[in-house]
């Protein structure tokens, strides 16, 4: 029985952003049910729906699935997202995992501890600028194409998008010195799914704050 | 021109293990190139074959492809073992994804701090006996097949394998409470690839010692 897919997570980007934006992107509309007090996650673990007891979890086409990547492969292939052979899954598969590498190290400053806050940032601004944004814009330059992989829109340019905002939204001026960087992202922001999920009011989550990190802590126990 | 696929990596099992135990069950022939000081790994980088200046590396097909996922998933592809479709692929894109993050926490045991060994050991073993192994248990029970998704041979079952027999190092009764675990275990071990890639002389790389972890700090800087 095909209904929205239903996506369990608390009420914060984390881990199920990337999958948000994925499903906005196709064009899916999806519900949310929030993980609000550890009580919530409990019942979730007591009635079997979290393989590893853990979220993200989205219920889609009968199937509970966890693990982002597992969720986001499935989606990626049921909207054709996921490139046109084996070959372009590769490339989408390398460039996509660059881009969870960097969006992890953001997700390790945000839940680190105070003291280890301004050393975990220096790190992160300095793999943003030496490592992950050269890859992808010699991608760009490599083909001249308006699109990573396949001269089309694919699941890729998403993830890209989605994390050059948290760039800018780290330090503004990391992006100047990629011209086809900055015209991706502008390309892409103005794809009418995605320009509506950057809108005010859609399901896009905002950056976290100390309040929710703490809530998590208490949820999730880390 | 196809050859044989090249992995690029130091001696060890790392995150290259599973790549070479996938390729040995599809019955592919690979050579390795083994990164055996700073100045290997700084010419991999000056030459442009890794986009994120990291290993493992794998040349296939004309592609030099980095990040352990996109190999994989490549790998399993070509040679068929990644299921039949989408909702297959779901399940064993969750199931791996679980077994790698047990896996990474045995890694980290072995490239964390010396002081905290014993609590990293420890902590592995809890989640594999509490978390992961009931997992798998319970999806073999689920079915009462030989393999764990859609009664044939698929990369996870390979990629369980690879891991049973490393919570078996940590404690060799750690798999007593699963006796369908154990039995499927046994029942990979016996493929015929399998077999031949679990007698010496094969390409399958032992535990570690103390000194291909000091080389390995050095190498990659860690």
């Amino acid at each position: 029985m095909a209904g929205k897919p239903v996506l369990h997570y608390w009420n914060a980007r984390g881990r199920m952003e990337c999958i948000r934006w994925l499903l906005a992107a196709a064009g899916v509309e999806f519900e949310e049910k929030f993980i609000e007090v550890p009580a919530d996650i409990e019942k979730l673990i007591k009635d079997g729906s979290l393989m590893f007891q853990q979220a993200p979890m989205v219920e889609i086409d009968g199937m509970k699935l966890v693990q982002c990547r597992a969720i986001l492969n499935y989606i990626a292939t049921k909207y054709n997202l996921y490139g046109k052979d084996a070959k372009e899954r590769a490339l989408i598969d390398m460039y996509t995992e660059g881009i969870l590498d960097l969006t992890e190290m953001m997700l390790q400053v945000v839940i680190s501890l105070p003291d280890q806050r301004e050393a975990k940032i220096s790190l992160l601004k300095e793999k943003t600028k030496n490592r992950y944004l050269p890859a992808y814009e010699k991608v760009l330059k490599s083909h001249g194409q308006d699109y990573l992989v396949g001269n089309r829109l694919t699941r890729v340019d998403i993830h890209l998008l989605e994390v050059l905002l948290y760039v800018e939204e780290l330090d503004s001026s990391l992006l100047a010195p990629f011209p086809l960087l900055k015209a991706l992202k502008s390309r892409i922001s103005s794809l009418p799914n995605v320009m509506k999920f950057l809108q005010a009011g859609s399901q896009r989550n905002s950056p976290i704050n100390a309040k929710q990190i703490e809530e998590a802590r208490k949820i999730f126990k880390f």
